[in-house]
């Protein structure tokens, strides 16, 4: 009997995150996550101009990648797998999926707050959550059994809170 | 009114307005940043079986990467830009989650709402991202907005006594 098959879907949103679509496609972290089953990766990369190498290697059979589309979730949701920058919209989409996911913090950004709710979500037990430095250990080691899965109420009880304050009640 | 950020600021907005009742909210109109199409995108999914809604464009205030400091002119520019907008539309609400594009219009509401030519509610919602500090957007529009909705616990108030800060 073969394994299944498994694919992993980077994305980096509406801006550019190239140290992360290199690191991804390094022979080192293409190994590691071979070894663990992965055989297909999806690049999400945003306003770039950066060109990914996509021949299969180390036993990635298809690499593939496209700048932006407007239906990320049908990406999110047909992979095992999603590595992420730290937008919310990003991390949101993959734990409402209930996907595996490791968050990738672009140390490079404006008062990088970002890290702040990668952070916590990952202190909290949601996901793994790493620099581009720090990837290949954190693939090395992630166990996702070991986290919680995640219940996300808020966009709720925000428009509820917005009824209440324009005098809607709910 | 409902003003897009970009990217997961639109996202996180987009997720909030698909709970609100497009019947006690209507028409809608959705403000954009001219750099931003994939936003149009979301907006016209989640609308595709409504018709009482529009988009309108303006300048965006800061790319991500632009200085703070040549952020200023086009912060001026997309000010002035948004006045007849919001003259026309007169909205009894606006909502906004950052980032900069929002500043403009909130001022201009906020002005608006000085000199009693409209009754407008200021609603900023920080964003999901923010655990432990306020965003630039935040601070400024903590004078402006009538209220700020947080997500996190973390997120200090200013001062103890405020009822305009909620947390969920």
């Amino acid at each position: 009997m073969t394994q299944p098959k498994k694919t992993i879907f980077v994305t980096v949103g509406t801006t550019k995150f190239d140290e992360l679509i290199a690191t991804m496609l390094s022979r080192e972290i293409l190994e590691a996550l071979s070894s663990k089953g992965y055989y297909e990766i999806i690049l999400q990369i945003g306003k770039t101009s950066f060109v990914p190498d996509c021949s299969s290697r180390y036993g990635f059979v298809n690499i593939e990648y496209f700048n932006m589309t407007a239906n990320i979730l049908s990406y999110v949701q047909n992979a095992d797998l999603i590595i992420s920058h730290a937008g919310a919209g990003s991390i949101l989409d993959a734990l409402e999926c209930k996907k595996n996911l490791i968050v990738v913090a672009n140390q490079s950004l404006m008062d990088n707050h970002q890290l702040e709710l990668a952070e916590q979500l990952y202190k909290d037990g949601y996901l793994y959550y790493c620099t581009c430095e720090t990837l290949l250990n954190t693939i090395q080691t992630m166990n996702f059994s070991k986290l919680r899965p995640f219940v996300n109420e808020r966009s709720k009880q925000i428009a509820k809170l917005i009824d209440q304050i324009m005098g809607f009640s709910s | 009114m409902i003003v897009l950020g970009s990217g997961g600021h639109t996202a996180e907005m987009i997720r909030i307005v698909n709970y609100l009742s497009f019947e006690n909210y209507s028409p809608r109109i959705y403000v954009y940043a001219d750099t931003d199409s994939m936003s149009i995108e979301k907006v016209k999914y989640l609308e595709k079986n409504n018709i009482d809604y529009k988009i309108i464009k303006i300048r965006r205030s800061r790319e991500v990467h632009q200085s703070y400091y040549t952020s200023i002119y086009n912060t001026i520019y997309a000010t002035l830009e948004s006045v007849p907008h919001l003259w026309r539309e007169c909205p009894e609400l606006l909502l906004c989650n950052g980032p900069g594009t929002c500043v403009p219009l909130c001022i201009i509401v906020f002005l608006f709402k000085v000199f009693c030519i409209t009754q407008s509610t200021i609603i900023f919602v920080e964003s999901f991202c923010r655990v432990k500090t306020l965003s630039l957007t935040g601070k400024i529009l903590y004078y402006i907005a009538d209220y700020q909705i947080m997500q996190w616990p973390y997120l200090q108030k200013p001062n103890n006594e405020n009822d305009k800060i909620f947390y969920i």
